[in-house]
């Protein structure tokens, strides 16, 4: 079978679209803009974003018919305000530092992954990986999340309305994640730092992971956090956080051990 | 990578062959190798077999042509000797077929005796499981084999990055549970346990027809069926019993089935509307079938679901 020819140059970064040109099809009004995605690829939604939020002065951006489409409004550098009226697929928001995004739909894998600053906040459900990487800002998922959210979070707070799933907050090393509805099992496996707070059930603790009591601060937080957002909080959250059982090397095997004491 | 789908009309019937087909060119990106589809139409008094006598990668030397009709005439008289009445054999390409027959007995030894012809290799058998696979994108193989009109109740489809085992119809999605009537798998990720199974399940008398792991799910389930069990508890065993990172769809006359292991490390995104119920590794394909803005949602871990139409 014989492969498709591609149009174009070969590009070195593997771009499927090489050459492609922002479409120029956005209705701007002041700073303004709202854009029909429903005839373009994904390089030339990122690329008409980019035009308005760079050439055209436009901090308010309205995007229609995403249609599921993966790597979204990815990359956005600087203030400003996007609201996707739809659903996104994987890797959507990423990379954000300052942005405000508000998707009124679904997110698949990946959602806001290494965001620095900035607000990512879905109105339904999200898929695994929520979070990945997340340094800073808010992540909010009024649904469920998938497995994995905030895997190596490294700051920020991500906010999940309903349940999140296994390996929660995997290898966390900062920030932390306000959960309302149960949890996987291995909550906070081989986490380094950070905090996680659960109200609903948890099917069980990750390697390392210890409870904590709630303090006044931590309350605190998570009324003026749900304040922002206008969430209903729960009021039987639990705290958990590292053991700090893994920090330090412990060379002895477990035969060995037993000898020593 | 891979990518899975699966769609269930829960009342009626819909265009499945073109539906699965919209969905598993929507995920091309995720599997370019093969394509394929295991399609529900009508059940119906007669059996329908797919079987193949060549593969698109053998090369069509001098006498090619010859051989294939060879092979076809002897797989036509084998039919007729083990018992079987045909209805018709239709050739779908130059190496693949679709055969219908009246057939009382036992299934196995007409497979058995079936493949036996050199070449031969039957790619589904039942009253309305017909399994359509091809090397390419799910266009190219809809096209090849006419699958934009086909009419049904479910189907599931698979787009396959070859990891494990070569790029041919051998390899490709979905797997009948040879020899169990109207069963078949699509799978997405790789068992670690595949080669114990294998043997186990060799050593129970059944034959797998290529190496590649997802093949066992599928004889798995109809063994554990076969025993007595219902589809959903024969696959939450399945859960613990198969090792490994895996998410599965399953196909019965009358149900469609998914499973996710432990881990949840693929994906699969799952929408229940009125009347259909669509699952597919993107949502981007799901849209393919349903335009509008959905509900839909990732399983968890360790989740079955069973639906029955």
């Amino acid at each position: 079978m014989q492969a498709p020819t591609k149009p174009g140059r070969y590009d070195i970064r593997g771009l499927a679209e090489p050459d492609a040109e922002a479409p120029r099809t956005a209705v701007i009004s002041g700073t303004t803009a709202q854009l029909d995605a429903a005839e373009l690829s994904t390089r030339k939604i990122n690329l008409e974003l980019r035009r308005l939020l760079h050439e055209e002065g436009v901090t308010d951006i309205t995007l229609h018919n995403p249609k599921a489409r993966h790597s979204i409004a990815v990359g956005l550098l600087l203030r400003c305000r996007i609201t996707i009226e739809g659903s996104l697929g994987y890797f959507g928001c990423g990379l954000a530092d300052g942005a405000e995004i508000h998707v009124k739909g679904r997110v698949g894998w990946s959602v806001a992954e290494n965001m620095m600053s900035g607000v990512v906040v879905i109105d339904k459900n999200a898929g695994s990986l929520t979070g990945a990487a997340l340094r800073g800002g808010d992540l909010v998922v009024r649904g469920h999340a998938g497995a994995r959210t905030g895997i190596d979070q490294k700051g920020g707070t991500i906010i999940v309305g309903g349940n999140a799933g296994s390996m929660t907050g995997f290898m966390m090393q900062r920030g932390r994640q306000i959960i309302c509805g149960d949890a996987g099992p291995g909550l906070g496996d081989s986490m380094y730092d950070g905090v996680l707070y659960v109200a609903g059930k948890v099917a069980s603790l990750g390697v390392d992971c210890v409870e904590e009591e709630m303090t006044d601060a931590d309350n605190e937080l998570i009324d003026r956090k749900f304040g922002i957002y206008r969430l209903d909080r729960p009021d039987t959250f639990r705290k958990f956080v590292c053991g700090k059982q893994l920090y330090n090397y412990d060379t002895l095997e477990p035969s060995e051990r037993k000898l020593v004491l | 990578m891979c990518g899975i789908a699966g769609i269930i009309y829960t009342s009626g019937r819909g265009d499945v062959g073109r539906d699965m087909t919209n969905m598993l060119q929507a995920m091309k990106h995720r599997g370019p190798d093969s394509t394929g589809f295991a399609l529900y139409g009508e059940p119906d008094d007669l059996l329908v077999m797919r079987f193949k006598l060549a593969d698109p990668n053998d090369g069509n030397d001098f006498g090619y042509e010859e051989r294939l009709n060879r092979s076809r005439r002897e797989v036509e008289s084998r039919l007729a000797k083990i018992g079987a009445d045909i209805d018709r054999v239709e050739g779908e390409s130059d190496y693949a077929y679709r055969a219908t027959f009246r057939y009382e007995g036992e299934l196995k030894p007409l497979a058995d005796y079936v493949e036996d012809v050199p070449g031969a290799e039957v790619l589904s058998l039942g009253h309305s499981l017909e399994i359509i696979k091809d090397l390419g994108d799910a266009e190219t193989v809809a096209e090849q084999y006419r699958l934009n009109d086909f009419t049904g109740t479910h189907a599931i489809g698979h787009v396959r990055m070859a990891t494990e085992s070569d790029v041919d119809i051998a390899g490709a999605h979905p797997y009948w549970a040879y020899p169990f009537s109207d069963v078949a798998v699509v799978h997405n990720g790789q068992l670690t346990n595949y080669h114990q199974w294998r043997r186990r399940l060799e050593r129970t008398g059944h034959r797998f027809q290529s190496e590649c792991d997802s093949e066992i799910i599928a004889v798995y389930l109809a063994q554990s069926m076969a025993d007595g069990l219902p589809l959903e508890t024969a696959m939450k065993q399945s859960l613990e019993d198969l090792d490994g990172v895996f998410t599965y769809l399953v196909v019965t006359q009358d149900q469609l089935g998914m499973a996710k292991d432990e881990m949840a490390a693929k994906p699969l995104v799952l929408h229940e509307g009125d009347g259909v119920v669509v699952l597919a590794s993107e949502e981007g394909a799901i849209r393919e079938v349903l335009q509008q803005e959905i509900d839909s949602y990732d399983p968890y871990e360790g989740e079955v679901m069973v639906w029955s139409r």
